[in-house]
């Protein structure tokens, strides 16, 4: 086998010094009723060649966003991805390593965390962000525990109905046996409805989560739902799905959100099914010590050098334990470099631009689409690259009818947003061009005949 | 190690000097010694409630964590607002600028059962 | 490359924000086809201060030399105990990479991604059949993950059946991340000591009516298989309970023992360590959990099933937790664990346990009398040694950190906590007896300098980008963030 480096001869010989006959009396701690019996009901192994070739043939069955003209968005994004960033984090010094659990030859890693760290604190606004987080699910979920962990004793958290459905559901796992009461906020014009929001905050409320843009493609006003949120004493948390709105609008921290978290897949990450992204999470120093995951730190060595470190470990699972801030003990480490790689190749300017061109051409996509007889634009707002089209006949129909195009239209609505039966989520970015962008219209307009 | 015979000692390594009702207390110089360099400190306010063999308070190093007991009952009268700004005090002086609050306390025969230095000296070397 | 001569070149290199230059730029974009568009003014945020402003050879020569002071399997022998640094065959990068697999929507109709779905599917079914469990959920991010979704399951099938027990055991072997997960789903838990081996009778000692599960971690921690583990199961059992095993250190079992044929009823597994997936400094990892069938209902959602009509996404599960991500799991780590288990079939797996488990034995056989070994039961893929048989006052740190000057990643040290000053090592089936002779040759000369020049063990590392690093003062005053010195 090629990656088992023994010869019969090596083993006889490490036997040997173990004072054993056999492989098998190395297993002797194992009883004899917990032994299998059999060989593992398995295929035999294949060389590499044949591995690829069936690899190949699996991924060859599958729709890719290059060939179809994709306009799925939805919590998972398709922008360019840059070729230098395939070729650093390829360094196997990189992805071959652990946790810098030994600072002296970790400097890559914890130096690029670090720096991941200070970006997404710009990006964001914020004071503190951690070494990251699973993904913006989990990482949202995380900041509602860290919002009731904060807040001592209110136990209500309330979710815009706007925030990514399949964030709301991993918060409401989360919290499943925490005592916690999760209320949902309406909506109205596709954004979260204020007089609601403040009917609903109480003197009993933690924290207040939304979108920032919500899963509808809406910017939803921040700086009044801070308002809202902290004359009830409650925390803001807002969650970023699509972080490159990020380089044109305003950040969540000049508007007064308290705590920032999202997901980082749109910073060059593939799409790859939906996994691995990597989730961002960012505060202000007053929570600085009840945050949850790993924090890289500044620090020198012996001869006054600068060096960096894992630092406020005390927070975590394997120091505290069972009074942990969280559970988890990892970060999305390489994925947090490929973060960093992106940011720093398209720096001030280029997120910036990359982000007006996304707005551009949602905007234009937009207004083809709502030209179009019995076609609607959802709502009246500001959107940034995603926005809510109202179609004339059933979503199902219609995306089976632009499939047998190569044309991936949508997500349909239906299923998380039942008032939206008709409502069809657009995403338009970089990647689509005009002409993609007119295909769709025709395409969409051929099923009023 | 040094263990002033003034003071009175728990088993939860804390020193406790006291002075009418009112005692003032820190971690003893053996319990510094355990967690290595201390990094934070987190304390109660003025004006909070103690109640006996409960935790005010959290002393932290790089890679330990261990919660302060109040030996009484008691309202906090006064905290080392130095602490929490440096908390190397705790290593540096852990029985005079390292004390961490003072406390009135409720019921003086709580005070009964610490132990001298001797006695913890003795408590100790068992541990 | 044992020994603590030779020479290397370390280069400095400044942050990302030191290095800007106004008006600098590593990006191209293609240009607008449509009209421009702007939205709202007040809307719009200003510069983004102090972002990094580079040319592409800037960001290429900065993470390339970063990449220099790092420290991966491929650099060398990575020992890191209860990690199972194995290496990552490159293959599993291609795969991974393959158009097929990284450029998949997953909001695309399931019947447009039947390939995906397909390898998703059949890693349930090989994991499931390496495990003995009956199914499989792909969903955790990570080993941490998994355990909170176990611990999850295990809940909601007490509830289901009436009932509230509010007490979780766990050996004071465990990770740290098993207290932490049973606390997130509201239990309290109970430590139990064991000596070495967690015995039928200290789990009886504590077991009653109000426990909601037990989390054994099988091997253990120091490299023993629970060899109670039967009984302990029917114990629990007897009295209500479910058990739960931390699947961590499933790479000294695979072809020999399963899990799900001990009585065990939930596990998970970590891609990232049994099957060869890059750990990436620190994740993005993979924590696929196998259950028994009364729990199955109970399984996060959506899970990949089969029919007729081909391969599907299942989200009617009336009883399921739910989901603890977005989407379905780390996809592209599952294709790399599912290219592994590909190359080395069912006997290579077996062969692979087997040839982890020699060389734990064989660095332990050439260590015991010089290294203090506090548990002398036959131990599995990894041995765990303190630090009390060195001389004049060293500690584990201080090997650890001299390991670095002889040219080793260090063993994972301080843990398990139930041994002071531990030192535990799991050398993985990819090394080769030179490899381990010539890294047990340096543990050894370590002790004979611990008794002859101390100092070098206290002072070192000396050969790696940074010395030793002032971790109190990184916690005292974090500088958790860049920010220009003149702000």
């Amino acid at each position: 086998m090629r990656y088992l480096p023994h010869t019969e001869v090596e083993v006889r010989q490490m036997l040997e010094r173990i004072g054993v006959k056999e492989i098998d009396e190395l297993f002797s701690g194992i009883p004899e009723s917990c032994r299998l019996s059999r060989p593992l009901n398995l295929p035999e192994a294949k060389s590499e060649a044949e591995v690829m070739a069936q690899l190949r043939a699996l991924a060859g069955k599958n729709s890719k966003v290059f060939t179809w003209d994709s306009f799925l968005g939805g919590g998972a994004y398709h922008h360019f991805i840059p070729a230098v960033i395939d070729h650093l984090i390829s360094r196997s010094e990189f992805y071959t390593a652990y946790t810098p659990y030994q600072p002296e030859i970790s400097q890559g890693t914890l130096q690029a965390i670090f720096e991941f760290q200070t970006m997404i604190c710009q990006l964001t606004g914020m004071d503190v962000a951690n070494a990251s987080m699973y993904d913006g699910a989990s990482a949202c979920a995380e900041a509602v525990l860290l919002a009731v962990r904060a807040a001592k004793k209110r136990r209500r958290v309330l979710l815009s109905r706007g925030l990514n459905p399949q964030y709301r559901e991993t918060v409401a796992t989360y919290c499943r046996y925490v005592d916690v009461e999760l209320v949902e906020v309406p909506l109205v014009d596709g954004v979260t409805d204020m007089a609601a929001l403040e009917t609903l905050l109480d003197d009993q409320t933690a924290a207040v989560a939304v979108g920032y843009p919500n899963y509808l493609g809406r910017v939803e006003d921040l700086a009044k739902l801070a308002d809202i949120a902290h004359a009830a004493g409650a925390r803001l948390i807002a969650a970023v799905a699509e972080p490159l709105a990020l380089g044109l609008f305003k950040s969540p921290g000049e508007l007064g959100a308290d705590v920032v978290v999202g997901e980082g897949q749109s910073f060059g990450l593939p799409l790859s099914y939906g996994g691995p992204g990597v989730g961002f999470f960012a505060v202000r120093k007053q929570d600085m010590r009840v945050l949850p995951g790993r924090l890289v730190g500044e620090t020198v060595d012996l001869d006054g050098k600068r060096g960096f470190v894992l630092t406020l470990a005390t927070r975590e699972q394997h120091i505290r334990r069972e009074k942990a801030t969280s559970n988890i003990c990892s970060n999305q480490g390489l994925n947090t470099l490929i973060v960093g790689i992106y940011l720093a190749l398209h720096g001030k300017q280029g997120l910036k631009r990359l982000a007006e061109i996304n707005y551009s051409k949602a905007a234009y996509a937009r207004e083809q689409i709502a030209a179009l007889e019995g076609f609607e634009i959802a709502h009246s707002g500001e959107c940034f690259n995603e926005f809510v089209v109202l179609c004339p006949e059933p979503v199902a129909e219609l995306k089976t009818r632009l499939e047998t195009l190569e044309i991936l239209p949508g997500i349909a609505l239906g299923r998380d947003y039942p008032e939206l039966e008709r409502g069809l989520l657009v995403c338009v970015t970089e990647q689509n061009s005009r002409e993609q962008i007119d295909r769709l219209v025709a395409a969409l307009a051929g099923g009023e005949a | 190690m040094d263990f002033p015979e003034e003071l009175k000692y728990t088993e939860e390594h804390e020193w406790v000097m006291i002075e009418d009702d009112v005692i003032t207390v820190g971690i003893t110089d053996f319990a510094q010694d355990q967690l290595g360099d201390v990094v934070f400190v987190e304390l109660p306010e003025e004006g909070d409630e103690l109640e006996a063999g409960k935790s005010f308070g959290v002393v932290e190093s790089v890679k330990a964590v261990s919660d302060v007991y109040a030996p009484v009952s008691g309202e906090v009268v006064e905290v080392n607002d130095e602490l929490p700004d440096e908390p190397e005090l705790l290593n540096n002086s852990p029985y005079e600028d390292g004390w961490m609050i003072r406390i009135k306390v409720a019921d003086t025969s709580d005070l009964d059962g610490l132990m001298d230095a001797e006695a913890y000296q003795e408590f100790i070397e068992k541990e | 490359m044992s020994g603590t001569e030779g020479r290397g070149l370390v280069l400095d290199e400044k942050l990302l924000f030191e290095q800007s230059q106004p008006g600098r730029v590593g990006y191209s974009l293609t240009g607008l086809d449509v009209p421009e568009a702007q939205p709202d003014s007040r809307l719009v945020r200003k510069e983004i201060t102090d972002f990094p402003e580079l040319s592409e050879i800037d960001v290429v020569r900065h993470y390339t030399r970063l990449s220099t002071w790092n420290y991966g399997v491929d650099s060398g022998f990575y020992p890191l105990g209860s990690c199972t640094m194995k290496y990552n065959p490159k293959v599993n990068e291609v795969a991974a990479r393959l158009p097929g697999f990284a450029d998949i929507h997953p909001q695309t109709p399931e019947a447009l991604n039947q390939g995906a779905l397909e390898l998703m599917y059949n890693l349930q079914q090989d994991l499931a059949e390496i495990s003995g469990f009956p199914a499989v959920t792909l969903q955790p991010a990570a080993g941490a993950q998994g355990e909170f979704v176990g611990i999850l399951m295990i809940r909601a099938w007490h509830e289901a059946n009436g009932r509230k027990p509010t007490k979780v055991i766990i050996p004071d072997t465990a990770h740290g991340t098993n207290p932490a997960s049973a606390a997130l789903c509201g239990y309290d838990v109970v430590t139990v000591a064991s000596d070495g081996l967690l015995s039928k009778d200290a789990v009886a000692a504590v077991m009653d009516n109000d426990v909601a599960a037990l989390m054994v971690t099988n091997p253990n921690t120091l490299g023993l298989f629970e060899s109670d583990i039967r009984e302990i199961c029917d114990l629990v059992h007897e009295r209500g309970g479910l058990v739960y095993a931390d699947g961590a250190n499933l790479n000294a079992l695979m072809g020999i023992s399963r899990p799900g044929d001990l009585g065990i009823d939930v596990m998970h597994f970590n891609l990232h360590k049994t099957f060869s997936t890059p750990h990436g400094g620190g994740g993005p990892g993979s924590g696929p959990v196998g259950v028994a069938e009364k729990l199955i209902p109970f399984m996060p959602k959506p899970i990949v099933i089969k029919d007729e009509e081909g391969y599907k996404l299942d989200y009617e599960r009336p009883e399921s937790i739910g989901r603890v991500k977005s989407f379905y799991g780390h996809f592209s780590i599952m294709v790399r664990a599912y290219t592994y288990i590909l190359a080395m079939g069912g006997e290579g797996l077996r062969r692979a346990t087997e040839m982890a488990v020699l060389n734990a034995n064989y660095v332990r056989a050439r260590l015991e009398g010089e290294y203090d070994l506090p548990y002398k039961q036959r131990s599995l893929h990894e041995v765990v040694f303190s630090e009390a048989a060195l001389a004049n006052d060293c500690h584990t740190l201080d090997v650890a950190k001299r390991l670095i000057d002889y040219g080793y990643h260090p063993p994972t040290i301080y843990f398990p906590l139930v041994v002071r000053g531990a030192l535990m090592i799991e050398p993985t089936e990819s090394e080769s007896m030179q490899i381990l002779d010539e890294f047990c040759d340096a543990l050894l000369a370590i002790a004979e300098e611990a008794k002859t020049a101390p100092e070098k063990l206290r002072m070192a590392p000396v050969r790696a980008k940074v010395r030793r690093l002032d971790e109190a003062t990184a916690a005292r005053k974090p500088k958790l963030r860049w920010e220009r010195e003149d702000a």
